[in-house]
């Protein structure tokens, strides 16, 4: 199958190994990754802020770039972000019709019908659980908020990671609590954000993990980023890079 | 009836707030300054984390046992919909009711006009002291302050609602007032501020501190001549008034007394006596995690020789014509006021209920309040409850009738932003930023090239922090993370290299 990657603006410039290894995993598998490389991002940055017309400019670029992708043969869009393929999913035709373009919102609404988060692709439009593997680590999951309650991934991420060769999955206490990340949100309201985190990493550190792993680098750019402050040792370490792993 | 807007939708409402409510719904700071305070209070955090995530599982148990659930918010939701797009043929429908079975309907434009009619009312008893039912339309009006003025005393009769009057507190949850208090707070309480307490036998035990209340209250209850209630439900069709409680005291207030007087907001009327069906199963799982509350005391007007006499509805606008006029707003008109959207709220398991300054607190506080007082793009305190959330989605996953909160936070945000521009002739340092990002991002070139330049500034970061501190608001993730230190090449630049200029 040829997939389009959709890297996010956030990986592109800061986690580019999550983009290099959502290619790997892909590839390995058999599949024809592309990149569009006029791809930015997806807005969503402006839509939860409070800019919806600084982001209708940002859905319409998504929109413009990937029907183009889609139209030159790539059958599914993937993003290693559940938030980024919410945004698309659950916000850009929102987006466009509170502008009034409501031939944005249907151009939209057919991009977001070919977009998946990578768990989704992998599980259910690929059908593999096994992704070949092999990862010697202790690792808890963080199911990230968008992917587990915009885009319901349920339990496709561990389902991929429990056939990883070598991997101590450890379960994760109050797991769908959010991290306090929220964008915006987490320098906005900073101390109440920051609140969040610290319950969030005394649970990671009470599963004695070595790695936090999730399906958004913005996620774990936030709980990463407090694991670090406190050098605890533990580190943040993206779904895909997991499953790219052949270590 | 006066001349009441009813507030056909019409889009959004532009011009001068007229129609904005008033009553305790603001605060005197914004939100991440009132927070900052509550975080910081050990007692409060524990109390909080220990009640919400009791009920949180109560609540969880009881849902799943109900195979339709599902089905039940839908209707739920739809129910409220259908009620909200005629409202005026409900309301007046219900006073029909209402009237032809005895009572008296009154119509209140805001907390003002409410107050008044109440005040009036009771004085016209020659009472000087009213039981009261738990009731947030009071809370919001801010009715016991209104009473006082007039030399008329208010006894709250709800248990936690007691506590708060006690300690001159204010309540901090929609279902639990009290819930910022730990049992050796309310003993405290209960030793200083109940009359006839003995300090010597009372404990913090909750069956102690249950009866001292229950022998406080029996007296006040056969005393009494007037009583104030809510109400959770008014039912067009046949002019029934619905209270849902848990402890029988408000049943005390609704039977005994030979005047009650009601208090009810205009989104609370529903359609017809078998709505009730699907909003007695979603309220009591939704709210105490129950599944049938204890007491459901349903009256309509006035019958001879059983309850109150002299049954006076007073309908509450404050605001509410202005949130149903507002077509993305309209739905936070759905909220039942169960106080799921609180427990589950990871914010306001933080904050608690008075960070938020509204008697509305938590996510549908965030939303309902300042719909209901309108957003200025200036300093009220109300503009910053939009942004006092992560958009976590917990609150819709559990909301009984389906308000997509995340969304109306979104959609508020941008109101506030816009309200903040039309203000202001500068735009805000934020706004800048923004349309900055937008025009980098609007095009691939220069989002690559905006990409090498933060890797070029990669060593202007050491150990997590930047070497130049960040100016305010940034400075926030940095007083707490580290900071990840930008890569010397962008994915798409290594993608470049690597695969050729292939798209």
């Amino acid at each position: 199958m040829r997939i389009a990657l959709f890297v996010t603006c956030l990986g592109d410039v800061l986690f580019p190994d999550v983009g290099k290894a959502t290619v790997a995993v892909l590839e390995r598998l058999g599949h024809e990754v592309v990149f569009p490389a006029d791809q930015t991002c997806c807005g969503q940055m402006h839509t939860n802020t409070g800019y919806q017309g600084d982001a209708v400019g940002l859905v319409r670029h998504h929109v413009e770039v990937f029907e183009q992708a889609l139209a030159e043969g790539a059958e599914a869009v993937v993003a290693p972000s559940g938030s980024c393929a919410g945004s698309v999913r659950h916000q850009h035709a929102m987006l466009a019709r509170r502008a009034g373009d409501e031939r944005l919102a249907v151009r939209a609404e057919a991009v977001a019908a070919k977009t998946y988060e990578l768990s989704e692709l992998l599980v259910d439009v690929l059908g593999v659980t096994d992704v070949g593997a092999s990862y010697p680590h202790r690792v808890t999951y963080h199911p990230t908020c968008h992917s587990l309650r915009m885009l319901r991934v349920g339990d496709r991420p561990v389902q991929l990671l429990r056939q990883v060769r070598g991997i101590d999955l450890v379960e994760l206490a109050a797991a769908d609590s959010c991290c306090g990340f929220g964008g915006t949100f987490s320098v906005k309201n900073a101390d109440t954000s920051t609140a969040m985190l610290a319950d969030k990493m005394s649970a990671v550190l009470a599963t004695r993990a070595e790695v936090v792993t999730a399906g958004d680098a913005s996620c774990l750019m936030h709980i990463g980023g407090g694991l670090s402050r406190l050098r605890t040792g533990v580190r943040p370490v993206h779904l895909a890079e997991i499953l790219a792993s052949q270590s | 009836m006066t001349g009441v807007f009813l507030g056909m939708p019409s889009g959004r409402v532009p011009g001068p707030p007229a129609d904005v409510a008033v009553g305790q719904l603001t605060g005197d700071r914004p939100f991440p300054v009132a927070a900052r305070e509550a975080l910081g209070d050990s007692r409060l955090r524990r109390n909080l984390a220990h009640a919400t995530s009791t009920i949180r599982a109560k609540r969880a148990h009881v849902v799943d046992e109900v195979p339709d659930w599902e089905a039940l918010r839908e209707a739920g939701s739809a129910i409220k919909a259908d009620t909200l797009a005629r409202l005026p043929e409900l309301l007046e429908q219900l006073e029909a009711n209402v009237t032809a079975r005895g009572g008296v309907v009154h119509w209140a434009r805001d907390a003002a006009e409410a107050n008044a009619i109440v005040t009036g009312l009771v004085r016209s008893t020659g009472a000087d002291e009213v039981v009261k039912v738990k009731s947030m339309a009071t809370q919001e009006i801010g009715l016991n302050e209104a009473l006082e003025a007039a030399g008329i005393t208010a006894l709250e009769t709800d248990l936690a609602e007691l506590i708060v009057q006690l300690a001159d507190d204010r309540p901090s949850h929609i279902l639990v007032p009290a819930i910022h208090r730990g049992r050796a707070e309310i003993r405290d309480i209960f030793v200083r501020r109940m009359p006839g307490v003995d300090p010597d036998s009372l404990t913090d035990d909750p069956a102690v501190l249950a009866a001292a209340a229950r022998v406080h209250l029996r007296e006040a209850f056969l005393r009494a001549r007037v009583a104030i209630s809510g109400a959770n439900f008014g039912v067009a069709e046949t002019g029934t008034l619905a209270v849902v409680e848990s402890e029988g005291n408000g049943r005390m207030c609704l039977t005994l007394p030979e005047t009650l007087i009601t208090v009810m907001g205009i989104e609370k009327v529903v359609p017809a006596w078998t709505d009730l069906e699907v909003f007695l199963q979603l309220l009591p799982r939704s709210s105490t995690g129950e599944r049938m509350n204890p007491y459901t005391s349903t009256w309509a007007g006035v019958t001879a020789g059983d309850g109150p006499q002299d049954f006076h509805l007073v309908l509450l606008d404050n605001g509410r014509s202005r949130v149903l006029a507002d077509e993305a707003g309209r739905s936070a008109l759905h909220c039942i006021r169960c106080s799921a959207c609180l427990n589950v709220c990871p914010v306001y398991e933080r904050t608690g209920g008075h960070a938020y300054g509204s008697v509305y607190p938590g996510p549908i506080g965030a939303v309902l309040t300042p719909l209901l007082t309108g957003l200025t793009g200036g300093d009220d305190p109300n503009d910053s409850l939009p942004y006092a959330s992560s958009l976590c989605g917990a609150c819709y996953d559990v909301c009984p009738v389906k308000i997509n909160i995340p969304e109306l936070l979104v959609q508020l945000r941008a109101e506030h932003t816009e309200a903040h521009a039309d203000r202001h002739r500068i735009p805000s340092p934020e706004a800048a930023a923004m349309a900055a990002a937008a025009w980098v991002m609007g095009d691939g070139d220069r989002f690559a090239k905006a990409g090498r330049a933060a890797g070029a500034v990669r060593h202007g970061i050491r150990k997590g922090r930047p070497v130049l501190p960040l100016p305010p608001p940034l400075n926030g993730w940095t007083a707490s993370r580290d900071i990840p230190k930008p890569p010397a090449e962008t994915f798409r630049d290594w993608w470049s290299r690597t695969r050729g200029a292939d798209s």
